[in-house]
């Protein structure tokens, strides 16, 4: 039963991003996206991930859903044919894809439990964390204590990346529209810029 | 059995290639960072699927002894991923936004051509 979830989800999966790739319309496309992130949320919930399924549909299917809406808001959903032919993007995808299939021709079997990755220091997490730590949730354990510096490394990407976004946004908005409005000239899309700024 | 043992491996680069595609051969920006999140998404997958373990559960510990978790630390690391993958995508979508604030476009090929043209 659980390989047959898994099949179709992985199958929806497929069939969701190749229409993702197809589609012309932005709008339609981020919509796909979300519901991409959501099927990908029960993919992960169906392999034991179960805080990682909660995250990615929090985070990838609500989030980043609204950030994409917010961005065509302001740049406009449609999106221009290609005049070029995709022949050399085609062939380079296709060397890759190959590539990567024949690698996992020596991969380890799916679920096997004396797969390599389950060796190293995963078994002492799971045995130990219980007494060690006192949470039940081993996930928990291993990212708030065992791994903390990696999540602190974590928080400080987040941090950067919300550096960046506001350097790019805020601050220097104001200036910037305003020279515009000096010169004479009216920036295109700066109306929609300052809405989205309060909001 | 061996070939469903692949399954998820090769679905997983199905998906990976498709947002790879959609990566180089879109020229619309925002396009390209939909198939980045595609990207992203199936490289979680590709570590989830590592670490699942046939009739395991999810790893929150259970009373009794003979119970199999799934492998945790896939979790922990993917977890990580996942609110890094927003952040960069944010700082991209961010980057667009400026873009089309300068040139009026978010297409490439005019964004190059107007780049050329200067």
């Amino acid at each position: 039963m659980d390989a047959v979830i898994d099949i179709a989800l992985l199958a929806l999966l497929a069939v969701t991003a190749l229409a993702i790739l197809r589609m012309r319309n932005l709008f339609a496309a981020v919509m796909l996206s979300g519901i991409y992130s959501l099927l990908s949320a029960g993919i992960f919930t169906a392999l034991d991930a179960v805080d990682v399924a909660f995250t990615e549909a929090a985070v990838g299917a609500g989030i980043s859903t609204v950030l994409m809406l917010g961005t065509l808001a302001i740049v406009g959903h449609k999106e221009k044919k290609p005049a070029h032919t995709p022949l050399l993007p085609l062939f380079v995808v296709l060397v890759t894809g190959g590539a990567l299939v024949y690698g996992t021709l020596d991969m380890p079997p799916f679920g096997d439990p004396t797969n390599p990755v389950h060796h190293h220091v995963a078994p002492r997490y799971v045995e130990e964390s219980g007494h060690e730590i006192g949470i039940p949730n081993i996930v928990t354990s291993v990212l708030a204590s065992y791994r903390g510096y990696d999540t602190m490394g974590e928080t400080t990407v987040i941090f950067a990346a919300a550096v960046g976004v506001i350097l790019l946004l805020g601050g220097a908005r104001p200036a910037r529209v305003a020279a515009g409005e000096v010169s004479g000239g009216s920036e295109e899309g700066s109306e929609p810029l300052e809405e989205q700024s309060h909001g | 059995m061996r070939l469903l043992g692949l399954y998820n491996y090769w679905v997983v680069i199905v998906l990976m290639m498709v947002g790879f595609y959609t990566i180089i051969a879109r020229d619309n920006l925002v396009k390209k960072l939909i198939g980045l999140s595609i990207f992203q998404t199936s490289v979680f997958m590709l570590y989830i699927s590592m670490g699942r373990i046939h009739g395991g559960t999810a790893p929150i510990l259970m009373e009794g002894t003979d119970v199999v978790y799934s492998n945790p630390l896939p979790h922990v690391l993917i977890l990580t991923a996942i609110v890094v993958g927003v952040a960069t995508t944010a700082v991209g979508l961010s980057l667009v936004i400026r873009i089309n604030e300068a040139y009026g476009t978010v297409e490439e090929d005019e964004i190059h051509s107007q780049d050329e043209s200067l």
